[in-house]
């Protein structure tokens, strides 16, 4: 699937410019941040890369990918996890179905990975019930079930209480850890050092840096980064 | 104010044994208006979800359509079917016409622009929600309209209980195709228009509190299932 390229990359919505040429190459392997203020269009970049947008302009190019199969290849979670009315298992099943898989295939796969995200003795509650927590980990466990190359995560902690989004943090560095490539936006500086490897950071539209974490804190290269991390310590 | 008392006195005792008559009505109304919003679900179900996940060329004259023939008079709806259906209509040759099959044709005319309507908006509004959820799990167009329905089954319930009530409780259309032929294609509404206007209340009273039973319990149905549903499945 990697490297994910992307080529002058615009979109606009009437006369509103919320994408403005960016051009970037993603490579596998190093867990991937995209930051930046709210509003900076870090949501729609990602709904872009993940194709439930069409660019206004540009393209999109998965380097790695066959022919036209490489919608099956990512998944995505929300900031809102919407989940189906049916039990937690069910939802979980519910994309391996799609993606083909038998029955019995399907059931065996979300138990594991209910287990490995802790919800294996809920597996039978209806998803909704659930706390927010609880629901945003079981969004974690739908989209890791499929075995995705590349998970995009828009905001995925960002309506979480403390506790809630440690455990989150955790799954998202185990999925990493077995292999999926993360690509992720946040606001939150925090989260972007605990679980960012290198910085897209995003200001009204544009990409002004594409950077190893380490590097983007110490010494960024546009004013703009430069005064979101200033304006943003104040509150860590 | 003593024969209305009466009357009502008259109308219990058919209820409460089981008169022939007031029997006979009651269950070919249930038969009729049942088997009309079963058709009309089948054919409203999937326009309605049809038009909620689809995006075509006309579609909001379309949704104003429909919603608009939601008020269709059934007398009107009565007429257009006894003209199909009459002899020297298109559809005379069939000689259905004063049928309980006439009277369900009629029924399902009315009902099923209510249930597609009524079944788009619940499924669009569930589409919002759902949409890139959906899309990003790889759902084809066909199965988030099968996965909306599935997902919003409760509120659907609901409007084909408002469907059939609708039916069981109108006159115009069933008395038009129908011709309120006694033994025959006699239902509720009909009797008592019919029986009011003789004079005889009791059967008239006793076949009103019925139906009115029957719409009562209908709704108190519909609220229950969705309070269930709601604990149940959020």
């Amino acid at each position: 699937m990697l490297p994910l390229e992307l080529h002058e990359l615009s979109f606009t919505v009437g006369n509103a410019a919320i994408i403005r040429g960016i051009s970037a190459r993603i490579e596998a392997g190093p867990r991937t941040v995209i930051l930046g203020p709210n509003g900076a269009g870090k949501s729609v970049l990602m709904r872009l890369c993940h194709g439930l947008l069409k660019p206004s302009s540009g393209r999109i190019v998965w380097q790695g990918a066959k022919n036209g199969d490489e919608r099956k290849h990512q998944a995505m979670v929300f900031q809102r996890p919407v989940m189906l009315r049916r039990s937690a298992l069910a939802n979980v099943m519910y994309g391996l179905k799609l993606a083909g898989k038998s029955r019995s295939q399907s059931e065996l796969r979300a138990m594991d990975v209910l287990e490995v995200v802790g919800l294996a003795q809920h597996a039978e509650r209806a998803a909704r019930v659930l706390s927010g927590g609880e629901q945003q980990r079981l969004a974690l466990a739908r989209a890791w079930a499929l075995g995705p190359d590349v998970l995009f995560l828009d905001e995925p902690t960002a309506n979480l209480d403390p506790a809630s989004t440690q455990d989150i943090e955790n799954i998202i560095n185990a999925i990493h850890a077995s292999g999926t490539k993360i690509i992720m936006t946040t606001h939150n500086l925090g989260q972007a050092r605990r679980l960012g490897d290198e910085i897209l950071f995003i200001s009204n539209g544009r990409l002004m840096e594409h950077t190893p974490i380490d590097r983007f804190f110490k010494q960024p290269v546009s004013t703009e980064a430069a005064s979101f991390i200033k304006g943003e310590i104040p509150w860590q | 104010m003593n024969s209305l008392v009466e009357a009502f006195g008259a109308a219990w005792r058919l209820i409460a044994g089981f008169d022939d008559e007031l029997a006979q009505v009651v269950g070919l109304s249930l038969q009729v208006s049942l088997t009309a919003v079963v058709i009309a679900t089948l054919i409203g179900l999937p326009i309605g979800a049809m038009i909620a996940v689809e995006r075509f060329r006309g579609r909001q004259t379309l949704i104003v359509l429909l919603n608009a023939l939601m008020g269709l008079p059934p007398v009107v709806v009565g007429l257009v079917v006894y003209l199909l259906l009459s002899r020297a209509g298109p559809l005379g040759s069939l000689g259905i016409l004063f049928t309980p099959t006439a009277m369900v044709i009629a029924q399902t005319v009315l009902i099923t622009p209510i249930i597609a309507a009524l079944s788009r908006q619940i499924i669009e509004d569930a589409w919002r929600e759902y949409d890139e959820q959906l899309r990003s799990l790889g759902a084809q167009r066909l199965n988030a309209a099968m996965t909306l329905i599935w997902d919003t089954r409760f509120s659907l319930l609901t409007i084909v209980l408002a469907g059939f009530g609708r039916a069981a409780a109108e006159v115009g259309a069933v008395m038009i195709v129908g011709g309120n032929i006694a033994g025959v294609t006699r239902v509720m509404t009909t009797t008592i228009a019919l029986e009011t206007s003789k004079g005889d209340l009791p059967l008239a009273l006793g076949l009103g509190i019925v139906l009115i039973t029957l719409v009562i319990v209908l709704n108190a149905l519909a609220a229950v299932i969705r309070e269930m549903a709601l604990r149940r499945y959020g």
